[in-house]
């Protein structure tokens, strides 16, 4: 029923009124004895359709946890509704899931524009904001917003991880740098900027933007080519990424070739570019890739095969968003299953920066999820990988970005 | 009008507003949000449908002016510091200049044309809006968050009543000047203007003149829109303007009803739900058709288009026209009416 409650509970007043009260024994909006209910929301419709298989990947999982019996009894419920990747229409979906569905918490909101939308109305009225999926690094700030947490490692840490390796290998190197003009180019830039730390920020001599809209980014390369670069990092979406990698190499050029983990595909991005062409390229992973030979056997890999079989479509399979969206839901119901009795917000929101040393099955072997009340950042670690012509090889130990 | 017609319009209008009024200290903070919404498209779609509808001015890129209201009232409160019944006036004023201005080069297309370059303008907003030398003052693609304006203490409301009362209050009057604009004599330019543009300039109508202004009042309603929109959502971002937006400007006013004030309510009301529904409707089938509601709100659209090809308004007002015939032989009424209704055409111009 719309009544006065829904508002009063919205409003700060009452919030503060449930701090003070002290909220173990106050009642948790959402939680019954038989059922947790949880909310989303993910761009089932709009220009960010393609993500909304994590969307359907994390009901699939909670389903399957809801037939084996649940979490201490209580059945899942995830409320996923669509907001076509527009922040309006997040913050419409977001107050109806926390004032008339009542949910406990959001749980992988997708988006970076989505989610800075929301915050403020989270952290004010003190909803907890799990694990949202974006590669923004602005969601790991435990200090000014309490309530939201990241999950997967940002585009920054990415590029931190590419900037150590060229101080460890070239340290003389001059780098060139290709990238998106919006918030995921710029944040490799930065990220990049500060692996180098400002001692070597000249090793950048020069930077080159391109918009989505270009079709070609073929000037881009030159330019860089012309500056004398001997490093370059692509920080571009698939389809300039492979135009980059054939077109630098036809321009022969020398140096190490670094590309973000958004961009490596073998057989959408690396295939139309040319194999031959990108051999020696270096990413980073911090996950098994589906389509990965390697992982035929692995313990891992055959719990996600067996996972897809029973509750989803083959062609989810091999699909990485997918897979990301199994970690998630694993690692949510970690921190349930650490609530015990008390699923408070307060306790949610505890277990969740209280993560340590979770593994997950499709997480590099030796990864593992750790989180605190002043780390927010539950995926830290990549390790780099190589291109050999045929597929990526994983080289060096696990790296902190 | 019929004095009968105007006696149930007058009511249907009081309802409207009692609802209206009424509606904040009913409903929740959650559904307040929503009925700001449609109050803010109702704006936008007032705005648009002065021009499309009354002017036969297509546009495509009404979001691009909604988005020029918002980034400016952002901007204006966060980085300047002003309140928001300053700012949004003064970014609908920038709107006003930026709609004129565009108004020249809209003189020299026609129809499609038009409704291309305006195309461009709605594709062209959301790369400019993240470009990098202005994201000191844009925020860039990580946009800007705005605190919501506090009610006045005297008004014991809390922040989701006051919001939605201040886009009433707005909604009110814009709707009623956009009223009185239509009604008296630039309103009549304006539909000669649309219907035979060469019979009007021979009566000495300036063409220009009213066409640029013209553009340029609609995207002042739609800069007010993205200005309300602003502090009701507390956050711009590039990704609020997209393509969608100026799409949905215009599946508004074509489900409302062209030429059409109070159709814009129903045009809003469309926007703002029907994808809900759709997204509803999705889970009766199944959990694999999460990835439809596209589908679904396109179904839905021809549907409505398909039952009601004048729009809601002009399916309404067929509805009170059948009411009233059907009223008139019982009516003695009846025969005043026609005298009446020639009596108003007679006072035109």
């Amino acid at each position: 029923m719309i009544n006065r409650r829904t508002f009063l509970q919205s409003s700060a007043a009452v919030a503060a009124f449930a701090a003070s009260a002290g909220s173990a024994r106050a009642e948790t909006p959402g939680i019954t004895d038989t059922e947790i209910k949880i909310g989303q929301t993910m761009p089932y419709s709009g220009p960010a359709s393609a993500y909304g298989v994590i969307g359907r990947t994390e009901s699939a999982y909670f389903k399957m946890i809801n037939d084996q019996g649940g979490i201490n009894g209580r059945k899942i419920n995830l409320i996923s509704l669509d907001d076509a990747y527009s922040p309006p229409k997040t913050v419409e979906q977001v107050r109806r899931l926390v004032e008339d569905e009542k949910v406990a918490f959001l749980f992988q909101t997708l988006g970076t524009p989505s989610n800075l939308a929301i915050r403020p109305y989270c952290n004010a009225n003190k909803v907890p904001q799990l694990f949202v999926a974006t590669g923004a690094s602005v969601f790991s700030d435990p200090e000014h917003f309490h309530w939201t947490i990241g999950f997967n490692p940002s585009y920054q840490t990415e590029a931190r991880i590419y900037g150590k390796h060229i101080l460890a290998t070239k340290p003389n190197g001059k780098i060139g740098v290709l990238y998106q003009n919006d918030g995921f180019g710029k944040e490799y830039l930065t990220g990049l900027k500060d692996g180098l730390g400002a001692d070597h920020a000249g090793m950048i001599v020069k930077e080159a933007s391109y918009e989505t809209s270009e079709p070609t980014i073929d000037s881009q390369v030159v330019t860089l080519q012309g500056s004398g670069a001997d490093i370059l990092l692509i920080a571009a979406t698939p389809k300039f990424a492979a135009q980059a990698i054939r077109k630098s190499y036809d321009l022969g050029w020398k140096g190490v070739r670094y590309v973000t983990n958004v961009s490596v595909s073998v057989t959408t991005i690396l295939k139309p570019a040319g194999l031959e062409k990108s051999k020696g390229l270096i990413t980073a992973y911090y996950g098994k890739d589906p389509t990965d030979a390697r992982w035929k056997d692995d313990a891992g890999m055959k719990e996600w095969a067996a996972f897809v079989g029973k509750y989803m479509s083959s062609k989810e399979l091999s699909d990485a968003n997918a897979s990301y969206a199994f970690g998630a839901a694993q690692t949510m119901i970690q921190v349930l299953k650490q609530c015990g009795s008390d699923l408070s917000r307060d306790n949610v929101m505890k277990q969740a920066a209280n993560l340590k040393d979770l593994e997950l099955p499709l997480l590099l072997p030796g990864m593992k999820i750790n989180t605190s009340p002043t780390n927010y950042s539950p995926i830290r670690q990549m390790q780099l990988a190589s291109f050999d012509g045929q597929s990526w090889q994983l080289f060096g130990e696990l790296l902190m970005g | 009008m019929a004095e009968p017609g105007r006696a149930l319009g007058v009511l249907v209008a009081i309802a409207v507003g009692v609802f209206a009024l009424a509606f904040p200290f009913a409903a929740s903070g959650y559904h307040l949000y929503q009925g700001a919404q449609v109050l803010i498209l109702m704006i936008a779609l007032i705005g648009l449908n002065l021009l499309t509808g009354f002017n036969g001015q297509i546009s495509l890129g009404h979001g691009a002016f909604f988005a020029i209201g918002s980034y400016g009232a952002a901007i204006l409160m966060v980085k300047a510091g002003l309140p928001f019944w300053a700012a949004i006036p003064l970014a609908s004023v920038v709107c006003f200049i930026a709609g004129f201005l565009f108004g020249f080069p809209a003189l020299r297309f026609g129809g499609l044309y038009l409704a291309l370059a305006t195309f461009a303008l709605a594709v062209a907003t959301p790369q400019i809006l993240s470009y990098n030398g202005i994201d000191a003052l844009t925020g860039g693609s990580q946009g800007l968050t705005i605190a919501k304006p506090a009610p006045p203490v005297w008004t014991g409301l809390n922040s989701d009543q006051w919001l939605y009362l201040v886009c009433l209050a707005s909604a009110g009057a814009l709707y009623w000047a956009a009223r009185n604009l239509v009604r008296g004599r630039v309103g009549r330019a304006l539909i000669a203007i649309r219907d035979q543009p060469i019979a009007a300039e021979t009566m000495g109508i300036n063409a220009a003149l009213y066409k640029t202004t013209c553009f340029g009042v609609s995207a002042l309603y739609a800069g007010v829109a993205g200005g309300l929109s602003a502090i009701a959502v507390g956050f711009v971002s590039p990704e609020s303007f997209g393509l969608a937006l100026s799409l949905a400007f215009l599946v508004g006013i074509v489900v409302g009803g062209l030429a059409s004030l109070g159709g814009a309510l129903f045009g809003a009301l469309f926007i703002e739900f029907v994808p809900n529904i759709a997204d509803q409707l999705t889970v009766s089938f199944g959990e694999g058709a999460k990835a439809l509601p596209g589908a679904i709100y396109g179904v839905l659209l021809i549907l409505v288009m398909a039952a009601m090809p004048t729009g809601v308004a002009g399916v309404a007002q067929a509805a009170a026209r059948a009411l009233m015939s059907s009223w008139r032989p019982s009516h003695e009424k009846g025969g005043v009416n026609v005298a009446a209704n020639c009596q108003g055409k007679g006072e035109a111009p």
